[in-house]
């Protein structure tokens, strides 16, 4: 069984539906990103797991405890860091960790865990005076300091610049790497294919693909993207629906068709039969980006 | 691999720690809860006159009567100023959401904010009364027991106020619009720009009818050794358990 099973939730605000009938798994030992724009119930479903919001229906339960029932034991098993830390402005870095720390009963060395994260020259700073990035690494500081077996990030690389963002990854592979369960929110594709063991996309409440990265870019219809100044012209439209094409752009002399592999072999056909050669020719996989572009456009097109 | 040390978790003494800090790094309303009600005497103390007996008042002096009267400014401070901007500080930052994801609750933030108005405001009283004893010349509370019990409602009371004006406000700013609102109205019933034993006819019998102009008709007995009168420490006990289970029922967390 999964360390965190979500089955069939369902929040409503008012007459928006936030999350409708999702389901999630996260095993122990993986890091698991949910993805998806702006809005699509992404932090509702999170704030369910963490028991900060109880579902209308629906049923969550973390190593068998329901999140918003069982509160002691909930908040020892699972460290969450929000969207917006809450930290006192005026409690320092190192008294905010001590503080997380002296509410549990086994935790981290709360000063090794503050070096550990590059936050040692800055322990005696209040919060307000952090940068954006050292903040982030304290709210990660106070969701770990309990040593729980799950922790959930949530958008914990927004504002970030570059380089804090690429250290905050490392700090997530470190993380997953002592054997700590993470969940990983985020609407940054490139975030998930650094880190994620699996994804789950989120699109107006609903999940609109699940599975490891590369799964998830190779069930979709335009998982291949190739481009080729054809060597002779093409009629128009002599690409377009053919099977296992999803687009065909031109742009100049270079078209660019993205689709199946099927489709790949059918616009080579094409060429062929239209006495054309690609030259220059590139195929490549396309990004998650790409992907997961698709499936949010198409979810919004279905409840459109 | 041996036992390990397993310590106890105590998250109301984490939290208790953490908001001691918190509340020693505001300046503002250390000062307005400690400092100020003393201040107030010690300038009343120094306009001539003021510390001389008058025939009028029964042979009593004017500072005499504003001892009580500095004793309740100092948890008005606390209970309508300072308590209400925190609590809704902590909700509006959030604070209060993420203490919810730890094992401590956001009960125990709340519980440790009014332990320690509650310390400052009697650290406040305690300096009152001492700067009223020994440079002034005022007399301790003759009826002790009396005047405790007649104070605590009073504060009961106020931190039910402030309570209740925390836990509806929808924001920082509305919060202080509203304590400050509330802020008049319970200084000049508590006496501060006159003293209630010392108004006249129907504004008396209306601001007696308040908690604190209750609470400072009941200090001003027990200060002169008398037990205070039934009705006046029943007031006060009305308005102390009425606010109080307001402010809990109005209290939202988020």
């Amino acid at each position: 069984m999964a360390l965190i099973e979500v089955r069939g939730l369902r929040k409503t605000y008012g007459r928006t539906v936030a999350v409708d009938s999702l389901d999630l798994d996260v095993d122990e030992g993986q890091v698991v990103g949910v993805l998806g724009p702006n809005g699509a119930g992404k932090t509702t479903t999170v704030e369910c797991v963490a028991g900060l919001t109880r579902p209308d229906a629906g049923t969550v339960t973390l190593a068998g405890h329901v999140p918003w029932r069982d509160r002691v034991a909930v908040t020892r098993l699972l460290g969450v860091q929000l969207q917006s830390s809450g930290l006192p402005a005026k409690l320092t870095a190192r008294e905010a960790v001590q503080l997380v720390a002296a509410c549990h009963d086994d935790p981290d060395d709360p000063d090794e865990l503050v070096d550990r994260l590059g936050l040692g020259p800055v322990a005696g700073t209040r919060y307000a005076k952090l940068s954006g990035g050292q903040q982030q690494r304290l709210a990660i500081a106070t969701a770990l300091v309990g040593r729980p077996r799950a922790v959930v990030l949530d958008e914990l690389t927004t504002g970030l610049d570059p380089e804090a963002r690429r250290q905050t990854w490392d700090l997530v592979r470190d993380v997953r790497d002592r054997g700590t369960t993470v969940v990983l929110v985020t609407h940054l594709m490139e975030e998930a294919q650094q880190l994620c063991d699996r994804i789950t996309v989120v699109a107006g409440g609903r999940v609109v693909a699940e599975g490891t990265p590369d799964e998830v870019v190779a069930g979709r219809s335009a998982a291949t993207t190739m481009t080729f100044v054809p060597t002779a012209a093409l009629p128009p439209g002599a690409l377009d629906g053919l099977p296992g094409v999803a687009s065909v752009r031109r742009a100049g002399d270079r078209v660019e068709v993205t689709g199946s592999d099927d489709g790949v072999r059918a616009v080579l056909r094409a060429l062929t039969a239209h006495g054309a050669e690609p030259a220059g020719l590139r195929v490549a996989a396309s990004t998650l980006d790409e992907a997961y572009l698709e499936l949010v456009r198409s979810a919004a097109e279905a409840t459109a | 691999m041996s036992a390990p040390a397993v310590r106890r978790a105590r998250p109301g003494r984490a939290v208790l720690t953490a908001e001691t800090r918190l509340f020693l790094r505001e300046p503002g309303s250390l000062f307005w809860v400690l400092a100020f009600p003393t201040l107030l005497l010690v300038v009343l103390g120094l306009v001539p006159g003021m510390t001389g007996s008058t025939d009028d008042l029964g042979g009593r002096s004017f500072v005499e009567l504003y001892v009580p009267v500095s004793c309740l400014l100092a948890a008005i401070m606390a209970g309508a100023m300072a308590l209400p901007t925190v609590v809704a500080t902590y909700r509006e930052q959030r604070i209060l959401r993420r203490t919810a994801t730890t094992p401590a609750r956001a009960g125990h933030v709340l519980g440790a904010q009014l332990v320690l108005h509650g310390t400052a405001v009697a650290v406040s009283v305690v300096l009152v009364l001492a700067y009223g004893r020994l440079v002034l010349g005022v007399p301790l509370p003759a009826q002790l027991a009396g005047w405790a019990l007649a104070y605590l409602l009073a504060l009961v009371a106020v931190l039910a106020v402030g309570g209740l004006v925390a836990g509806t406000a929808p924001s920082v700013r509305i919060a202080a619009a509203l304590g400050t609102a509330v802020f008049f109205p319970l200084m000049f019933t508590a006496g501060v720009w006159f003293p209630v034993s010392g108004m006249g006819g129907a504004l008396r019998d209306v601001v007696a009818a308040t908690p604190l102009g209750a609470a400072a008709l009941a200090l001003e007995q027990a200060q002169a050794g008398v037990w205070p009168d039934a009705v006046h420490l029943l007031v006060v006990a009305a308005w102390a358990v009425g606010l109080t289970a307001l402010a809990v029922r109005c209290f939202r967390w988020q």
